[in-house]
């Protein structure tokens, strides 16, 4: 069996470095913020999560589109692991900003546009899931992966636009607090380094993630091509 | 030239006239064994009950709640109705049948798209006067009746693609609702608040918006759905 | 008429045709034999343009698949082991159905030759569901003859007909294969084929392993040399 490549190796202890230093940054180089506190710095995470399930779904959608034109398998194999990685990442953007949302708003969960779409966005990748559980055929599989993927992607936003109009002509009081605050804060200049950088890192883990977990499919694929060629006798 | 002009005018009229044929195929065949139409309008007021002593209500509030009772109970029934009407393709091979026919694939899409949004209007079309009559609202306002057409069009037109897509698969019956109701949800939000808008007398002002999200995820989707029905069935 | 170069297929990882090559000539009767998961049904599917293969070239009638796919299908006959008929709707409802599918002119006369092809005219409108598989087998074959096609492809077409309506299969087969039509039937019954085919290919392990000509041999022969290739 191959051994991890020596790009995948280095790419993942840059990773692990830029995490640690991450964490510095949001628990104590950020200051921390004079309105809410400290869980304020669950944000950081928070947002840097919500932008790798973003990224995750893009990155589904276009080699989904490059799968049904050229049929080539590894578009498929780097959709399936974009997509499992944007699950997980969708629902820690989802709980953090439950956590968040607590204490400033006194409640666990808020109809607002941002969090009711990435839970939408969360139960697409689910169904996503799901669809490919159920067929046998890995063609198929991967033929209806990609085609489901994009009519998600293509009605998350509209999704976003119906909540998004919905709140304006009705806006909902949450709490006892402002809505139309809706927690943003002023960014001071530490802060916005603090955020960038937990953007840049989460980037680099999705990248990580998205490496091995395709080696894996790869390693996977050849066991299978392996018992193929010993069945066929 | 003229030659050309005139192949092409045949194949478009041979294109609409499958259509129509997958349509008419649809239609009397329900018309023959009458389980589909059955077993949908039965659930639609199921449903429509049981929500209704559930959220017991007065008149007053009854009000602010129809138009979410009316369309949760399409997307349900719709669910029933699209199972069906692609398990029958799916069951006798007859979807070989039909992709063996030398016309455009998306023409089988567009029959059965049709044929499905028929069924479900027809199911509209007795759930809403009877809601009327029982719960003695007037549902009848001539808006809603383009909400309506407007929203099942959406519903059904993403639903027939994702449908042919669920029957395929092993956990075929509950597969649809997973994939359906998290893509159809614009449609359904809006759907429901023009509803609203309109049985409560709201202004136009309010209303559009949500009148042209519908017709936006309408033609978004009829073209995303067209073009991607000849990858769900070629294999 | 029908031309196969190095047709490769597989499903996912599994391959299943490894470099095909079939060349028939117009008019021949070809019944592929093989054993089960051989790839018979998958190399039908793909003549019949249901599927596409993963490399090679398939020619039919002159047309390339898949890019001309559509003039093939008019060329097409088909008749696989699942009916392919509308049970709610009567024989005639399911032909009239496909002869507006496929544009045909004369749809009424078409439908009534058809039923009277196979012999259901007397059951042209009782419901299909009501059949037998037999007589559904039957109106299948009308419905493939519709559009009086040049090509003919049955995909195990005897599969769970009793005696009778076997034997009804066999006439009704040579009568339609008649008249300059290329046919290609998959099977597992090495006599029947024999008997019906001028021509026995069997498919083994992705290829076609062996071309024979059942005129020139011993029903024995046959069956020795069919396990000899499968197996051997």
């Amino acid at each position: 069996m191959d051994a991890t490549p020596r790009g995948l190796k280095i790419l993942t202890w840059i990773t692990v470095g830029l995490f640690a230093l991450a964490s510095y940054a949001v628990l104590v180089y950020a200051p921390r913020e004079a309105v809410m506190g400290d869980v304020q710095r669950v944000f950081y995470f928070h947002v840097a999560a919500g932008w790798v399930g973003a990224l995750a779904f893009l990155v589904a959608v276009i080699v989904g589109i490059a799968y049904l034109i050229t049929k080539q398998r590894r578009w498929d194999t780097v959709g399936l692991a974009s997509i499992e990685i944007g699950v997980v990442f969708t629902l820690i953007n989802i709980v953090t900003g439950s956590v968040w949302a607590r204490p400033i708003w006194n409640t666990w969960w808020t109809w607002d546009p941002r969090l009711v779409t990435a839970t939408v966005m969360e139960l697409v990748y689910v169904a996503y899931l799901m669809l490919r559980q159920g067929i046998d055929d890995p063609d198929r599989r991967a033929r209806f992966g990609a085609v489901y993927a994009i009519i998600g992607f293509l009605s998350v936003p509209l999704t976003f636009l119906s909540i998004r109009i919905f709140r304006t002509i009705h806006p909902v009081v949450i709490g006892s607090n402002d809505p139309g605050a809706e927690g943003t804060f002023d960014m001071t200049a530490k802060m916005f380094q603090a955020f960038m950088f937990s953007l840049v890192t989460f980037t680099f883990i999705y990248a990580t993630l998205l490496w091995h977990r395709i080696r894996l499919q790869h390693l996977a694929d050849r066991v299978e091509q392996e018992k193929v060629r010993l069945l066929a006798g | 030239m003229a030659e050309r002009a005139a192949r092409r005018r045949r194949r478009l009229g041979g294109y609409l006239r499958a259509i129509g044929a997958v349509i008419w195929k649809d239609l009397a065949a329900e018309l023959r064994s009458r389980e589909l139409l059955g077993a949908m309008l039965v659930f639609a007021l199921l449903v429509v009950l049981i929500f209704n002593f559930a959220l017991e209500l007065d008149v007053r509030s009854r009000a602010t709640i129809t138009s979410g009772v009316l369309w949760v109970t399409f997307t349900f029934a719709g669910t029933l109705g699209l199972n069906r009407s692609m398990a029958v393709e799916k069951d006798r091979g007859c979807l070989d049948g039909l992709l063996l026919a030398p016309v455009d694939r998306s023409a089988i899409y567009f029959g059965k798209t049709a044929a499905n949004l028929i069924f479900l209007l027809i199911v509209a079309g007795v759930v809403v006067p009877l809601y009327s009559l029982l719960y003695n609202t007037n549902l009848l306002v001539p808006g809603l009746l383009a909400v309506i057409v407007l929203g099942c069009l959406g519903y059904i037109v993403v639903g027939t693609l994702l449908a042919s897509m669920a029957v395929q698969a092993r956990t075929r019956d509950i597969l649809l609702p997973i994939l359906l109701f998290p893509v159809v949800l614009p449609v359904l939000v809006a759907a429901i608040k023009a509803t609203n808008g309109f049985l409560q007398g709201l202004e136009m002002a309010d209303i559009w918006p949500w009148l042209n999200l519908l017709i936006v995820y309408d033609v978004v989707f009829t073209a995303a759905a067209f073009m991607l029905f000849d990858f769900v069935v070629e294999e | 008429m029908i031309e196969v170069r190095k047709l490769v297929k597989s499903f996912g990882l599994k391959p299943v045709l490894r470099g095909l090559e079939l060349l028939v000539e117009p008019g021949e009767f070809l019944a592929l034999l093989g054993p089960n998961g051989a790839g018979k049904t998958t190399l039908l599917r793909i003549l019949s343009s249901l599927a596409r293969p993963n490399a090679g070239l398939v020619r039919i009638a002159g047309h390339t698949l898949p890019g001309e796919a559509a003039a093939v299908r008019g060329k097409l006959g088909v008749v696989s082991h699942l009916p392919l008929l509308y049970g709610d709707l009567t024989a005639e409802e399911n032909l009239r159905f496909y002869s507006r599918m496929y544009d045909l002119e004369g749809v009424e006369r078409r439908v009534a030759e058809a039923l009277e092809l196979v012999g259901l005219r007397q059951r042209r409108r009782d419901l299909v569901r009501e059949f037998s598989r037999g007589m559904q087998q039957r109106l299948a074959i009308g419905r493939a003859m519709l559009h009086d096609p040049e090509v003919l492809l049955f995909d195990e077409p005897y599969t769970g007909l009793d005696q009778e309506a076997a034997q009804m299969l066999d006439g009704l087969l040579r009568q339609v294969a008649g008249r300059g039509r290329t046919v290609v039937m998959t099977s597992h019954d090495l006599l029947r084929s024999a008997s019906l085919a001028t021509r026995l290919d069997i498919l083994s392990r992705g290829v076609i392993a062996r071309s024979l000509d059942p005129g020139s041999m011993q029903p024995g022969e046959l069956a020795a040399l069919y396990q000899q290739v499968t197996h051997g």
